[in-house]
């Protein structure tokens, strides 16, 4: 198990980060740029030095600055995959996995270094430096390269951000499948939730310095603990003021909140709150109707808004609208064309008290 | 012809006479810094050269100034190495104050850098009585040459050697500590290959300006046959009765610092394979 309890000054704000990551699983820190992410994988691997803190890893401590010790980074054995890699350009693809190969013969090493890179596809590519391979075949080194140590801990920096669309989603598949394989525990950075989703068994989501979140990814974009987390998970967020708090309708079965809406609106929800809030609601979660449709269905929120822009993303419509707060729906290729949509068009979007979440702001 | 079509006309006769310029700059800068070194070697002539090199004085010399030079660029990339290392990669108080003080003697006129020495390692310098108890004589010795060299040739390596290590990604030194290699490893196994051109490029500027010396060791080591007068202190030596003579040397010295500086250069690029 890994264990990290740290705390260093960065530019901006102090970063103060708790994290336990249980052997064979995979976390992912997921949140914006420059909100601590990398700092907290480098602290791991020692090659920076918080102001204060706990590591250990596997019951070792590799940092404890009450009692003065900081393992040196060569000594900790963690694997780092590097956010662009940082392969050795002066060296061949199985010289760079070979680097980290130490007490194996000479003559072994080579070999050693070839299969490593074969279980990655690589071995063809044995002799080339790094300057001569595509962005994904360095991110296949680079992992070769991580792996080859036998790592305590695997730590990998945006390990898709550096490739092409196309070769990342196969990219991401291989490596869900290694993360799936491996005994140790290992810490994922990302920007990208659908990253974190497909990589990590948790996602802890870090703004400013602090883990604001942590759970599944489906708990996250169930209930996002705020409005930070309900974006960061691809829903549309809106901000607003509870009404009156709980005031039950008939013939409601359960109670509701009622949220005015900054700009005009008021919807429903089952999640309870009061004074200002943010209401998330995911695009897939809203339907659209043609305006002046009379109300029908399970839905009880119906927002007169216009539409912005229509997306075709496969088989699926992703539709902006202004509600007049900014709001997107995902609707079926099928009943956007029944539609007819277009923008500048005024519709009516429609989801059900349950499918809004409300967080204070 | 209209007024645009007219002025599209002479902004291409712009862009033809600017190319013109640069051409014509740089064959002036050219012809004035090669044709003094042309003129050596047309004016001594293959039969003159060969005829100086058999006069034991100029083997002197120039068995003198390898031996100095490569004693002196070895002790400049042995310590001045680890030291633009230091100054590259860490951050800490005083480090312009110390970037400052290593470039310092980059400036100095190099009679005042033999002053210096005097003044500081002579007989009677603020280490002279240390060094005499040492029993180290520096001053009209062959070690005094070195000193001489090192002094005025260290400051070009490690400049550039300091900008060379600073060039290379600060992640590679964290990625070969993450991989199991202590500091003192990484420094040999990334950091010296993958600054490797830069290092060359160093140790070539030193050597020649270490070839080429002249004032300090005149000031600080004299000028005895055999013992401190290398090539360039020969050269000034022959100048004043034996023209042909310093301009047969001059020859040698132009041809031994060229090749120097194209095997060192060769061997760095052979070194990155």
């Amino acid at each position: 198990m890994l264990s990290v309890e740290v705390t260093a000054q960065l530019d901006a704000f102090a970063l103060e980060v708790a994290l336990t990551v249980e052997d064979g699983r995979c976390l992912a820190l997921a949140g914006p740029s420059g909100a601590g992410k990398t700092t907290v994988l480098r602290a791991i691997a020692g090659v920076l030095r918080p102001s204060r803190g706990q590591i250990s890893c596997g019951g070792q401590p590799w940092l404890d600055t009450d009692r003065g010790i900081d393992v040196a980074p060569e000594r900790r054995g963690c694997g780092y995959v590097f956010q662009d890699y940082a392969l050795f350009g002066h060296l061949s693809a199985w010289r760079n996995v070979a680097y980290g190969l130490r007490g194996v013969p000479r003559a072994q090493r080579r070999e050693r270094a070839v299969a490593l890179l074969a279980r990655f596809g690589m071995e063809p590519h044995a002799d080339a430096r790094p300057l001569r391979l595509s962005g994904g075949e360095r991110q296949r080194v680079a992992l070769a390269r991580a792996l080859a140590t036998e790592p305590r801990a695997l730590l990998l920096d945006e390990p898709l951000s550096a490739l092409d669309a196309r070769s990342r989603a196969s990219a991401g598949r291989e490596l869900a499948g290694l993360l799936r394989d491996l005994d140790v525990p290992s810490v994922l950075v990302t920007h990208d939730f659908m990253e974190a989703a497909l990589l990590g068994d948790e996602v802890a989501v870090i703004d400013g310095g602090r883990v604001v979140q942590r759970g599944t990814a489906a708990q996250l974009a169930a209930e996002p603990a705020s409005a930070f987390v309900a974006d960061f998970t691809g829903a549309a967020v809106l901000t607003g003021d509870v009404l009156a708090a709980r005031r039950s309708e008939a013939p409601a079965p359960e109670p509701l909140t009622r949220v005015a809406l900054d700009g005009g609106g008021t919807i429903a929800t089952t999640a309870a709150g009061e004074g200002a809030v943010a209401v998330a609601v995911h695009p897939w979660e809203i339907s659209i109707e043609p305006a002046g449709t009379v109300a029908t269905g399970s839905a009880r929120n119906h927002l007169d808004v216009e539409v912005i822009s229509v997306t075709a993303i496969g088989n699926r419509l992703r539709v902006g609208l202004a509600a007049p707060q900014p709001l997107a729906a995902e609707i079926t290729l099928d009943s956007g064309e029944q539609l007819a949509l277009a923008p500048g068009m005024r519709v009516v979007a429609s989801w059900k008290a349950a499918a809004t979440r409300l967080m204070p702001r | 012809m209209d007024a645009a079509q007219e002025r599209a006309r002479r902004r291409g006769g712009v862009s033809r006479w600017f190319p013109l310029l640069l051409g014509v700059a740089l064959a002036v800068a050219l012809t004035f810094l090669v044709l003094p070194i042309v003129a050596i070697f047309v004016d001594t002539g293959p039969g003159r050269l060969i005829d100086s090199l058999g006069d034991p004085s100029a083997t002197d010399a120039l068995a003198l100034s390898l031996e100095t030079t490569t004693i002196a660029i070895a002790i400049v990339v042995l310590v001045g190495t680890p030291a633009a290392y230091l100054l590259a990669t860490r951050r800490f108080r005083g480090r312009e104050l110390v970037v400052t003080l290593v470039e310092l003697p980059l400036v100095l006129p190099p009679a005042v850098a033999g002053i210096g020495l005097l003044a500081a390692l002579g007989p009677r310098g603020l280490l002279g009585g240390a060094l005499g108890g040492a029993h180290i004589q520096l001053v009209l010795q062959t070690a005094g040459v070195v000193v001489a060299l090192v002094f005025v040739a260290a400051p070009f390596h490690l400049r550039q050697a300091q900008t060379a290590f600073a060039a290379v990604d600060p992640r590679w030194r964290e990625a070969s500590r993450t991989l199991g290699a202590s500091e003192a490893r990484t420094f040999l196994r990334i950091a010296i290959p993958a600054a490797m051109p830069g290092l060359v490029a160093g140790i070539a500027l030193a050597w020649g300006r270490a070839l080429g010396e002249f004032g300090a060791t005149l000031m600080f080591a004299g000028s005895f046959r055999g013992i401190t007068q290398t090539v360039p202190l020969a050269i000034y030596d022959r100048f004043a009765t034996d023209f042909d003579g310093a301009l047969a040397l001059s020859a040698i010295l132009v041809a031994v610092s060229a090749a120097l500086l194209l095997s060192v250069k060769l061997l760095g690029r052979d070194a990155l394979r």
